[in-house]
């Protein structure tokens, strides 16, 4: 298809080789991408999905305390509890490069110290059952950010392994063989001009050379003498 | 210096606020603002924002715009109604859009 719209001349050629043997290294290097980027995420999302099932777990068993907890305190005393929070969790992200993606990486610091400073209430007026849903919550939170870092991870290496996954395919299937195509059309194109001014000039040769020495006039007088001779 | 934010219901979330993530809570009569303000969120300064899974299927789309930009990480998380399976399917969709097919899930969660 593409072999059709081409120049046949040398220079084409010439670029169309270049650029093949670019496009063999670019889609060897995309190849490779795709196969490391492929692995690193197989990895990561196996530990995604085990983080998520931990972290899923321990929301469930933190809210079933807050059930607990909030069926023996009235809406508006569990409201008041955690009006104006104590704790407050800052977050200091950096970003790690794997194989050119840019993946987070997420640290949080408390605002005091004592990371079971957590209590936001008197524990005079509160059910106990509070503290234990609210501990179990707070023993989840790394868990929680850990998993944040690698959900978006695996997402960002998602599309980045979609994207080259295309290109891959795209180089295998199409690009390639169509230079490939091209290149054969030319140097055939080119091997067809050569032979036929080969043959011209053999031909031209020829009449040249008869120009020179009539060898017909001279072959058809030997032919006379000859038959005269025969005679 | 970036903050963490979690959305969704009152009774499912008001616990974390207590640990010092900042909450923002929903209910049917304000639940069309919660697009919005997952925008203005991720506008923000907040790189981790926790959806629970009932708030997060009715404002997919945001979900989705957010998917494939660097920041912030929009998370699932079961509210107190239960698991209703939607965070393990956005792995799962992760896993799709990567190889082509489930192999981890083994397509039967």
């Amino acid at each position: 298809m593409a072999a059709t719209n081409v120049n046949p001349t040398r220079m084409e050629l010439t670029r169309l080789k270049k650029k093949l043997s670019t496009a063999r290294r670019g889609h060897k290097l995309l190849k490779d991408k795709r196969d490391e980027l492929m692995r690193q995420f197989l990895e990561l999302v196996r530990e995604n999905k085990a983080l998520r099932e931990n972290v899923e777990a321990g929301i469930n068993a933190a809210n079933k305390n807050f059930s607990l907890a909030a069926s023996g305190m009235t809406d508006a005393e569990v409201r008041v509890s955690f009006m104006s929070p104590k704790q407050e969790v800052q977050l200091v992200t950096d970003t790690k490069n794997i194989m050119s993606v840019d993946v987070p990486l997420y640290t949080y610091t408390t605002r005091t110290s004592d990371p079971n400073d957590i209590y936001s209430y008197g524990l005079a007026f509160t059910s106990s059952d509070l503290d234990s849903a609210v501990t179990s919550l707070a023993g989840i939170l790394p868990d929680m950010l850990k998993l944040a870092e690698i959900e978006k991870t695996c997402q960002l290496l998602a599309a980045e392994i979609e994207k080259t996954r295309r290109r891959v395919n795209a180089l295998e299937h199409v690009l390639i063989p169509d230079m490939e195509t091209s290149i054969k059309f030319i140097s055939m194109k080119l091997d067809e001009n050569e032979r036929s001014s080969q043959t011209r000039l053999m031909k031209i040769k020829d009449m040249m050379l008869e120009d020179a020495h009539q060898y017909k006039e001279r072959e058809e007088e030997n032919f006379l003498q000859d038959s005269r001779e025969n005679q | 210096m970036s903050k963490i934010a979690v959305m969704g219901d009152w009774d499912s979330i008001y616990g974390f606020s207590a640990l010092g993530l900042d909450t923002f809570s929903f209910d049917e009569k304000n639940i069309d603002d919660a697009g919005r303000t997952l925008r203005r969120l991720s506008e923000g300064d907040y790189k981790v924002i926790y959806v629970t899974e009932a708030l997060a299927s009715k404002i997919q789309n945001e979900i989705e715009h957010y998917r494939t930009l660097p920041s912030p990480a929009i998370i699932q998380i079961p509210g107190i109604s239960g698991n209703t399976g939607e965070g393990i399917s956005a792995v799962k969709k992760s896993v799709e859009q990567a190889v082509g097919s489930d192999i981890i899930f083994g397509g039967n969660s």
